[in-house]
């Protein structure tokens, strides 16, 4: 099996305070091109690290991760800063610079690599229309609601022209209304762009709404991969069990209150 | 005119006169001249010593523990020294660079070597504010480390380096008064040969308004560009601007609220369709 996002053995530990701490053992992944792919997990089961291996702002004690054939566990100095504007990342808590306006915060990535002024003036005001922040350009990040701040995040990673999106608890922080636009967003871009996504989060929905495949994380190990409604359906491993289990509680909550009529 | 056989009121009335400030107008354009001077070798080298300090930490950009050691040791050491064994131990270097050991250029090199190191420290603490996730971000997108120090850590922790700086500037306009004993002229030098050795208490209290103002002025300035820059970020609210603010969001919550509704029907039919 070999995928545009190919992630073998790969294994990482800390070091806290002086105790060896196994985050990942033995992942293996594949991801194909153009896929939204989910991996779902509880908190502490190495989610964020496999995502932050796969940017490369951790490196992996062993295993190969490849993304379109490139290893990027190899890559040194200006190859690595070039492979991290490939694989674009957006975060839980959207990390946008505070001091720059929204139409700074999407040219950053075009304006250290020295893309000419006019040049970036028109790619920004594309991508701030593909995520709907048009009008927000001159606006401060501080005066943001947290889907917009997302959305920024989202345009500063698109308009480097990445082939994968890391989205790594991207609507963890928002409500649900916010998260659905934002999972909508995300789903455009996709079918729009061709970007292929991975999808990390601990919310099921989210992965059920937007996802094709998916992985359960599961204490650094991959215990079940395959297509979400399977995993719903026939849950192999303890963590799927019980996220499907929760999800079907809150179903059934839902279902009741509507019955109330609240 | 002393305290000791004179009221207090006389003595303030005195302290106003023409004859006092003439006599001080030289001594506030040493002092100005000592204050910025200093406040300029200061901030380049306390920056750079700062930046420094911060990206060799065990968790910075260019970790090294050794050197990390080696430097905060070493500002450690010339921040124990109190500042007026600083001023004598820098006699010799002020007389090998200006070839005399008194008047301002002397005494601005020990009050550049007494704030440097504390200045440095500031500024560490301030660029450790900045949440490790905008480091994050900004290497995610392809920064080198040269970039994230200049467009990144600098830019966002401006206003809180800013209110480093004016602490820091604060304790450099008190050192050029306690430089006054030492022959470096200035505010300082004046209280101390007037107020102090010849009882003239009026010029005593006239040094103590240049100084309250000098003080308060800066610490003004400092906040009030801090500030701005904070407002303009949207990370303040003041008074008057947050209440509007918070007017024209309630207003825009309300309208926010019907297209809520609007969505919410789509988000339910969306469930359903997942289900």
């Amino acid at each position: 099996m070999s995928g545009y996002l190919d992630i073998r053995n790969v294994s990482k530990a800390f070091n806290v305070s002086g105790r060896e701490l196994q985050v990942l053992r033995n992942v293996n992944l594949s991801v194909d091109k153009g896929e939204i792919y989910g991996i779902i997990g509880f908190s502490g089961a190495g989610k964020s690290t496999l995502a932050r291996c796969i940017n490369r702002l951790e490196t992996p004690d062993a295993g190969e991760i490849l993304v379109d054939g490139v290893d990027v566990v190899k890559l040194k100095g200006k190859e690595l800063r070039q492979e991290r504007r490939k694989v674009g990342m957006i975060f839980q808590n959207f990390n946008l610079f505070e001091a720059m306006t929204v139409e700074k915060n999407i040219a950053y990535p075009l304006e250290i690599e020295g893309v000419k002024k006019a040049e970036i003036k028109k790619r920004v005001q594309e991508t701030a229309e593909l995520v709907g922040l048009a009008d927000k350009l001159k606006a401060y990040p501080g005066g943001l609601s947290g889907g917009q701040k997302q959305r920024v995040g989202i345009a500063r990673t698109l308009i480097g022209q990445p082939d994968v999106l890391l989205s790594d608890e991207a609507t963890s922080a928002l409500d649900p209304q916010t998260t659905l636009n934002i999972l909508d967003l995300l789903k455009d871009i996709n079918e729009r762009l061709g970007i292929t996504i991975l999808m990390i989060t601990h919310e099921l929905d989210a992965i059920r709404y937007s996802c094709d495949k998916m992985a359960v994380l599961e204490n650094g190990q991959i215990t079940e991969s395959g297509a979400v409604a399977d995993i719903f359906r026939n849950p192999q491993s303890k963590t799927g069990e019980l996220f499907a289990k929760v999800s079907k509680e809150f179903r059934r909550a839902e279902n009741f209150t509507d019955g109330e009529g609240i | 005119m002393s305290l000791l056989d004179t009221p207090l009121w006389e003595v303030i009335k005195a302290s106003f006169s023409a004859k006092v400030w003439s006599g001080l107008i030289g001594a506030i354009g040493d002092t100005l001249y000592m204050t910025i001077v200093s406040s300029l070798i200061m901030l380049v080298f306390g920056l750079v010593g700062g930046i420094v300090l911060t990206i060799m930490c065990p968790d910075g950009l260019f970790p090294a523990r050794g050197a990390y050691t080696v430097l905060g040791g070493l500002i450690n050491i010339l921040r124990s020294l109190p500042q007026m064994v600083m001023i004598i131990i820098m006699i010799p270097v002020a007389r090998a660079i200006f070839g005399k050991s008194y008047g301002t250029n002397a005494c601005i090199i020990a009050i550049a070597a007494s704030c440097i190191p504390m200045y440095a420290r500031i500024v560490e603490s301030s660029l450790l504010e900045i949440g490790k996730g905008k480091i994050e971000a900004a290497r995610s997108l392809g920064s080198t480390n040269f970039q994230i120090i200049t467009r990144i850590l600098l830019p966002e922790t401006l206003p809180s380096l800013l209110r480093g700086f004016t602490v820091a500037v604060i304790g450099v306009i008190s050192m050029t008064a306690l430089a006054g004993m030492f022959g470096a002229g200035g505010i300082g030098d004046i209280a101390v040969r007037f107020g102090y050795q010849r009882f003239q208490h009026e010029v005593l209290f006239a040094c103590i308004y240049i100084l309250v103002l000098l003080v308060q002025g800066t610490q003004w300035a400092g906040s009030f560009i801090s500030n701005r820059i904070l407002k303009k970020r949207c990370l303040l609210a003041t008074a008057d601007g947050g209440i509007k603010a918070h007017r024209v969001n309630r207003n825009k919550n309300t309208q926010q609220n019907i297209e809520n509704k609007r969505e919410e029907k789509t988000i339910v039919v969306k469930k359903e369709a997942i289900l």
